[in-house]
C-alpha cells in the first residue's frame, strides 16, 4: 500500500441501535424495541462480525474504538466488555487506545458508568443536548438539566476523559439565551465539547412540523450569528474548534473523530454501521443492514451483515478526503489528495478562495479553511472539488 | 405502385369549387372542416380523428394550423350534379400572413366562420380582409348556434357594420352537432364561383405550400391556373429558376391519391426529387420547362424573418444535436433560418430568424419536444436598420452586434399596424399599454359593444411580452392582430447588463431611451432574485454605454455547512458533494459567478413592471 494513500490510522466503530424512545429530531439508525431481548445472543453477532472484518484487515493496530448509537449506554457493561475482548483477540491494541462510549445522561444510565470503566471504556460522550429544561422537553429528551449535570459530573469523576453534546440554534432560541447557556456549558466542560446546530432531517417528526410551518428555524443570518458567537465563546474558554462542531483543549481532541476526518481506516460493526477498509490496495466503502434483527440474522447466517461493499474510485476517494478533511482546523495535505485522487486541486480555485480569505496554506504545506471560511464550508469544498 | 392510380379526365371547370375557411381562433374552423370531410365521405368514421387537417402534434394541441393543408371532397349537390370541392385550410395566424394570402389566392371563395356567441374578433377581420384582397367571394357562416349565448342577429349586423358585406344570407350552423352543414355544402356550390382557366394555354400553377414527408420527400401543394400538369412532366419553378421532373401528381381526399394529372382550377400536389422545402418558395409560379407561360403570377415575396433570437443548448454537449434538429426542422420550414452564434455567457448556439413570435415559440417547442433538447432562448429581437455615418446601412439581427455608437448616424426600427378588439371594460388599460409601448393611436371605433382600436406600434415593443400583458389586462377577452408597415427612426440605445462587472452579452438588448432605465432596473431586480448567493458579494448593473443606470447586489452567502458528523458515514457527505457538483454543471460559469440556466430564461421572460 502506498504510504500516502493510507495513513496507518485504524479504528473500530460499534453501532448499538437501540434507544428508550425516538427523539423527534433524530435520523440516526436508532430503534425502540419492545418485549424480551436476548442481549447476550445479540452481542454474539457483534463477535461474529468483528471476526469477519478482522479477516479482511489482518495485522492492523487499533487506536480507537467508539460505541455509538442509538444509545450504547443501554448496554449491559458485560456486553461492552465482551465486544472489546473480541476486538483485542483479532487485532493489536495501541497502549494509548481511546475507547469512547456514547451515553444518555439519565440517572439509570449513569449507574452503569463504573461498569463501563471496568470493561475498558476510557472516554464517554454524553448527549446533554440542552441546559434548559423546556427545550430538553421539546427535544423529546427523557432527562432533566439536573440529571444531565449530575451525569456529567459523575462521568468526569470516573473516566479519564469525557465530553458532552449540545444542540443549538433551536426554535425560538435567541443569541442571548445561547450566550448564557453555552457559558454555563463551558464551565461544566472539561477537555471536550460538541456543539451542533439543529438540523432538520428528512423522515423525522421535526421535519414534518417544519414543513407544516409549526417549527420555525433561524434564518441564514441568525444561524451565522449563532455560529460566530459559538466560536467566540469557546475560543475564549480555551476550547477552540478543531472541527466544525467539535471543540477541545489542545491535546484533548477525540482521536476517533480525527481518524474519520483524517480519512483513516475503520471497521464499522453492528447494524447500519459504515466502514472504510483498505483491502488489496483498494478502498472499500462498507455498510451493514440497518434493521437490528435483520442484521443479526444476516450475521448469524453469513458471518457479516454487509449490504454495501463498494470499491471507491479515485474521484470518490478524493471527494471524501476533501469533505471530511476540510472540516478540520489542521486542514488537508494536497499531496495526499493527489495520491488518493490522481489529480490536483485547481490552482485557480485555490487562488480565488484565497483572495476572498476562505482558505490558506499553512507552513507545513497543508491547505485549510479559515475561520471566515468555516461557516460556508460546504460551498468552499464544492469549489475545491469541482 | 403503392398508391392507387386513377387515370382521370380533368374535371370540367363548372363542377369545381375551391374554397378556404377564415376565422378567428377557436371559432370552429377545424370542426367545420371535419364535418365537411365526414359528410362528403372523405373518410369513414373509423378514420376520422377529430381535426383531421391539423396533423402536426403541436397544431393539434394548440388548435392552430401551421402548414396549409388541402382536401378534395366529392359532393353530389341538390341539382344532381357531382362537384369537386377543394378545401384549403390556411394557417390562421398573423405570423403566417403571407402564406395565408397565397392560400387565399389559390381559391375563389371563402367561408367566413364567426362564433355566434362571440362575434367578430381581431383575426376575423385580419383574415377576411386577406380574403377580400384575394378577390374571394365570401359566405358568412355563423357557428355555435347551439350555444345558449348565441346571438346570430347581433353578429350578422356586426359583420355588415364592420366588414361591410351582406350577412343576411349567412348560414347558421353548429359544427359541433352537425346542424346546417348540408346548407354550407349547398352554399359552396351555389354561391361560390367556379374557377376559370384555359386548358390549352401553357401550364401556369401557384405554389401554395410544401412540406417534407419522410416517405415522399418534399410534397408541393399547387393550384393549377392554366394548362395541365402531369406525372413525368419537366416543370420549371420560375422564381427559384429550378427544373424538376415530376414523380407523382395527385390529390388528398384527405388520403393521398395519385391521379397522374391535374387540370385548370384543380388543387393537388406533386413530388419530384426535391431535397428540401427551402428549394420551394410559397407563391412561386410553376410552368412547363419547354413551353413556359409568358408571365409569372403576381404577389410573390421571398420569406423574410421578422424576429430573431439566440437558441443555445443548456448542455454544451447537445450542440451537434441541436444543429441536426434545426436542419431537420428547416427541411419542412423554409421560413425559419439559423446560423451559428457564440456567446460569452451561453457558449455555442444559433441565431435564428422567425416569421413572428408564435413561429418562434412553435420552433422552440418542437425542438424541445420532438428532439428532446433543453434550450436557452435569448430575448427576441426585431431586425433594425442601422445607418452608419459613412452612409452604409446594416441590418442588425443581434443587439450584441451593435456597432460603435459614434459611427452610427441613425437606427431605424420596424413598425406595425395593430388592431385590437376588446370589451369596453378593458379599453382604458389597453390604451395605456399601447401608449406605454410608444404606440400612436390611429383609430378608435365600436364593433357592436366592443371597442376596436388601431395603433401604430414599434414591433420591438410587441415582441417584449405585449401579448402576455394584453391577455392579462383583458382577462383574455381582447384579440389582437397586426401587419408590418414600415421602418421609422427611433431613439434606441443598447442596454447592457453587467454581472460582477462583466457584461453578459446574452442579456443585452436595444430599447427606447425613455424605457431604458425602467427596463434596466427590472432586469437587475430580477437577476438579484435569480442568482443565488455566492461566497462573495455580486454587483449587478444595467448600463447604457458606459453609464450605469441601475444596480443591485446579491449578498454573500453567510452560512452553508453541514453541522452534524454522522459518524463514519462519509458516503452521505460525498453524495451531498456530488449533488453540489452536478448542480454546478447546470450553471453557466461567468467569470467567477455561476448563473443558473433558468435565470437567463426567467430574466428574459420578465414583464416590465
Ligand atoms: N358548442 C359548440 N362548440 C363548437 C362548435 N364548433 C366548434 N366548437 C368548439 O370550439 C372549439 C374550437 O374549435 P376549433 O374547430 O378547433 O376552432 P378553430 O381554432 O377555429 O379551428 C372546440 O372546443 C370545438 O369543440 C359548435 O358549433 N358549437
Ligand atoms: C449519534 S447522536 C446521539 C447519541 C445519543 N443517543 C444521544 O442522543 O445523546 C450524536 C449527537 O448528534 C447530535 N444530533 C443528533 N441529531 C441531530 C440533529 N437533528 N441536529 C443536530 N444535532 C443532532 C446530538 O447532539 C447527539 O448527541
Ligand atoms: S438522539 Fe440519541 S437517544 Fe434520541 S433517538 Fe437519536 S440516538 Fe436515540
Ligand atoms: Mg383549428
Amino acid at each position: 500500500m502506498s504510504a500516502d494513500r493510507g495513513n496507518d490510522l485504524f479504528g473500530v466503530y460499534v453501532h448499538w441501535p437501540f434507544c428508550a424512545a425516538k427523539c423527534p429530531y433524530c435520523d440516526f439508525n436508532s430503534h425502540v424495541h419492545r418485549g424480551p431481548f436476548d442481549e447476550a445472543g445479540y452481542v454474539a453477532a457483534y463477535a461474529r462480525e468483528i471476526a469477519h472484518f478482522a479477516s479482511l484487515t489482518p495485522g492492523r493496530h487499533v487506536q480507537s474504538v467508539f460505541f455509538g448509537g442509538g444509545t450504547p449506554s443501554l448496554m449491559n457493561p458485560r456486553s461492552v466488555g465482551a465486544i472489546l475482548n473480541e476486538i483485542a483477540r483479532h487485532w493489536t491494541i495501541d497502549e494509548r487506545v481511546e475507547i469512547t462510549l456514547e451515553a444518555n445522561p439519565t440517572s439509570v444510565e449513569a449507574e452503569r458508568f463504573r461498569g463501563y470503566r471496568a470493561a475498558g471504556v476510557n472516554r464517554v460522550s454524553l448527549g446533554v443536548q440542552a441546559l434548559r429544561d423546556k427545550p430538553l422537553a421539546e427535544l423529546g429528551r427523557r432527562h432533566t438539566v439536573d440529571e444531565a449535570v449530575a451525569a456529567v459530573h459523575l462521568a468526569q469523576s470516573i473516566f479519564e476523559r469525557s465530553s458532552f453534546d449540545l444542540i443549538y440554534a433551536r426554535p425560538r432560541q435567541t443569541l442571548e439565551d445561547w450566550r448564557e447557556e453555552l457559558s454555563e456549558a463551558l464551565w461544566l466542560a472539561q477537555g471536550h465539547i460538541s456543539l451542533y446546530q439543529l438540523t432538520i432531517e428528512m423522515g423525522t417528526r421535526f421535519y414534518d412540523l417544519h414543513r407544516a410551518g409549526k417549527l420555525v428555524m433561524p434564518d441564514e443570518e441568525l444561524a451565522a450569528d449563532f455560529y460566530e458567537l459559538t466560536q467566540e465563546l469557546t475560543a475564549a474558554a480555551g476550547l477552540p474548534a478543531y472541527e466544525i462542531s467539535n471543540h477541545a483543549r489542545p491535546g484533548q481532541e477525540s482521536r476517533h473523530n480525527l481518524l474519520y476526518w483524517r480519512y483513516g481506516e475503520y471497521a464499522g460493526v453492528g447494524p447500519g454501521a459504515h466502514g472504510r477498509l483498505l483491502v488489496n490496495n483498494q478502498r472499500h466503502a462498507t455498510a451493514t443492514e440497518k434493521m437490528p434483527f435483520d442484521w443479526q440474522a444476516r450475521v448469524m447466517a453469513a458471518g457479516h451483515g454487509l449490504v454495501t461493499d463498494d470499491i471507491l474510485t479515485w474521484e470518490e476517494q478524493g471527494d471524501e478526503f476533501l469533505v471530511m478533511g476540510l472540516r478540520l482546523k489542521e486542514g488537508i495535505s494536497p499531496a495526499r489528495f493527489t495520491a488518493l485522487s490522481g489529480r490536483r486541486i485547481a490552482e485557480r480555485q485555490i487562488a480565488d478562495l484565497k483572495s476572498y480569505g476562505f482558505v490558506e496554506t499553512l507552513p507545513n504545506g497543508n491547505l485549510r479553511v479559515t475561520e471566515k471560511g468555516f461557516p460556508v464550508l460546504d460551498a468552499v469544498v464544492a469549489d475545491l472539488a469541482a | 405502385m403503392p398508391f392507387c392510380y386513377q387515370p382521370a379526365m380533368t374535371t370540367p371547370l363548372k363542377n369545381i369549387r375551391n374554397f378556404s375557411i377564415v376565422a378567428h381562433i377557436d371559432h370552429g374552423k377545424s370542426t367545420l372542416a371535419d364535418r365537411l370531410i365526414q359528410l362528403t365521405g372523405g373518410l369513414d368514421l373509423r378514420e376520422m380523428k377529430s381535426q383531421v387537417l391539423d396533423s402536426m402534434e403541436i397544431e393539434r394541441e394548440r388548435g392552430i394550423t401551421i402548414k396549409a393543408q388541402t382536401v378534395r371532397l366529392t359532393y353530389r349537390a341538390a341539382d344532381g350534379e357531382d362537384y369537386i370541392l377543394n378545401l384549403i385550410d390556411t394557417p390562421g395566424h398573423v405570423d403566417f400572413a403571407y402564406e395565408v394570402s397565397r392560400s387565399l389566392a389559390a381559391v375563389e371563395g371563402s367561408l367566413l366562420v364567426v362564433d355566434a356567441s362571440q362575434g367578430v374578433e381581431a383575426q376575423t377581420l385580419a383574415n377576411v380582409y386577406h380574403a377580400i384582397e384575394a378577390d374571394n367571394e365570401i359566405v358568412p357562416v355563423l357557428n355555435k348556434i347551439d350555444l345558449p349565448a348565441a346571438d346570430p342577429d347581433r353578429v350578422k349586423s356586426q359583420i355588415e357594420d364592420v366588414i361591410g358585406i351582406d350577412a343576411s344570407d349567412a348560414v347558421e350552423i353548429s359544427a359541433k352537432t352537425g346542424l346546417g352543414i348540408d346548407k354550407v355544402l349547398e352554399a359552396i356550390v351555389t354561391r361560390l364561383p367556379a374557377p376559370n382557366g384555359d386548358i390549352t394555354a401553357p401550364l401556369k400553377a401557384l405554389l401554395v405550400d410544401s412540406w417534407y414527408d419522410t416517405y415522399l420527400g418534399v410534397v408541393v401543394l399547387i393550384r393549377v391556373i392554366d394548362g395541365t400538369i402531369r406525372k413525368g412532366q419537366r416543370i420549371r419553378m420560375m422564381n427559384a429558376n429550378a427544373v424538376y421532373e415530376l414523380d407523382r401528381v395527385g390529390v388528398f381526399t384527405p388520403k393521398l391519391v395519385d391521379i397522374g394529372e391535374l387540370g385548370p382550377g384543380e388543387i393537388g400536389f406533386f413530388t419530384a426529387s426535391i431535397k428540401e422545402v427551402a428549394d420551394t418558395n410559397v407563391g412561386d409560379t410553376i410552368t412547363d420547362d419547354k413551353k413556359p407561360t409568358a408571365e409569372a403570377l403576381p404577389g410573390f415575396r421571398p420569406a423574410q424573418p421578422v424576429v430573431f433570437c439566440g437558441l443555445f443548448p443548456v448542455d454544451a454537449n447537445d450542440f451537434d444535436d441541436l444543429r441536426a434538429a434545426m436542419g431537420k426542422l428547416r427541411l419542412n420550414d423554409a421560413s425559419f433560418s439559423f446560423e451559428m452564434e457564440t456567446s460569452a455567457a451561453l457558449g455555442f448556439g444559433f441565431r435564428c430568424g422567425f416569421l413572428g413570435l408564435l413561429h418562434l415559440e412553435i420552433i422552440q417547442e418542437r425542438l424541445s419536444r420532438e428532439f428532446n433538447l433543453d434550450l436557452i432562448a435569448t430575448a427576441p429581437s426585431v431586425v433594425y436598420e442601422v445607418e452608419m455615418t459613412n452612409g452604409d446601412v446594416q441590418m442588425l439581427h443581434n443587439p450584441a452586434d451593435l456597432p460603435d455608437v459614434v459611427k452610427i448616424a441613425e437606427i431605424r426600427e420596424p413598425w406595425i399596424k395593430a388592431t385590437i378588439l376588446t370589451p369596453d371594460d378593458y379599453l382604458g388599460a389597453i390604451l395605456k399599454l399601447c401608449q406605454d409601448r410608444r404606440g400612436i393611436q390611429r383609430n378608435l371605433s365600436y364593433v357592436g359593444n366592443r371597442a376596436m382600436v388601431e395603433y401604430d406600434l414599434p414591433l420591438n415593443e410587441v415582441v417584449f411580452d405585449f401579448y402576455d400583458r394584453l391577455k392579462s389586462i383583458s382577462k383574455g377577452y381582447a384579440s389582437f392582430d397586426y401587419t408590418l408597415s414600415d421602418y421609422r427612426e427611433g431613439d434606441l440605445v443598447k442596454l447592457s447588463v453587467l454581472v460582477n462587472s462583466e457584461p453578459v452579452d446574452a442579456l443585452s438588448m436595444l430599447v427606447h431611451r425613455s424605457a431604458a432605465e425602467a427596463r434596466g432596473r427590472v432586469m437587475c431586480e430580477k437577476l438579484k432574485e435569480l442568482i443565488p448567493p455566492h461566497l462573495f458579494v455580486i454587483p449587478i448593473q444595467a448600463a447604457i454605454g458606459g453609464k450605469i443606470i441601475a444596480r443591485e447586489t446579491v449578498r454573500a452567502m453567510r452560512k452553508d455547512v453541514t453541522a452534524k458528523c454522522y459518524g463514519g458515514d462519509a458516503t452521505r457527505k460525498r453524495k451531498l458533494l456530488e449533488k453540489q457538483k452536478a448542480g454546478k454543471k447546470k450553471m453557466r460559469q461567468f467569470g467567477s459567478v455561476e448563473i443558473p440556466q433558468e435565470a437567463f430564461i426567467k430574466a428574459l421572460k420578465m414583464g416590465d413592471s
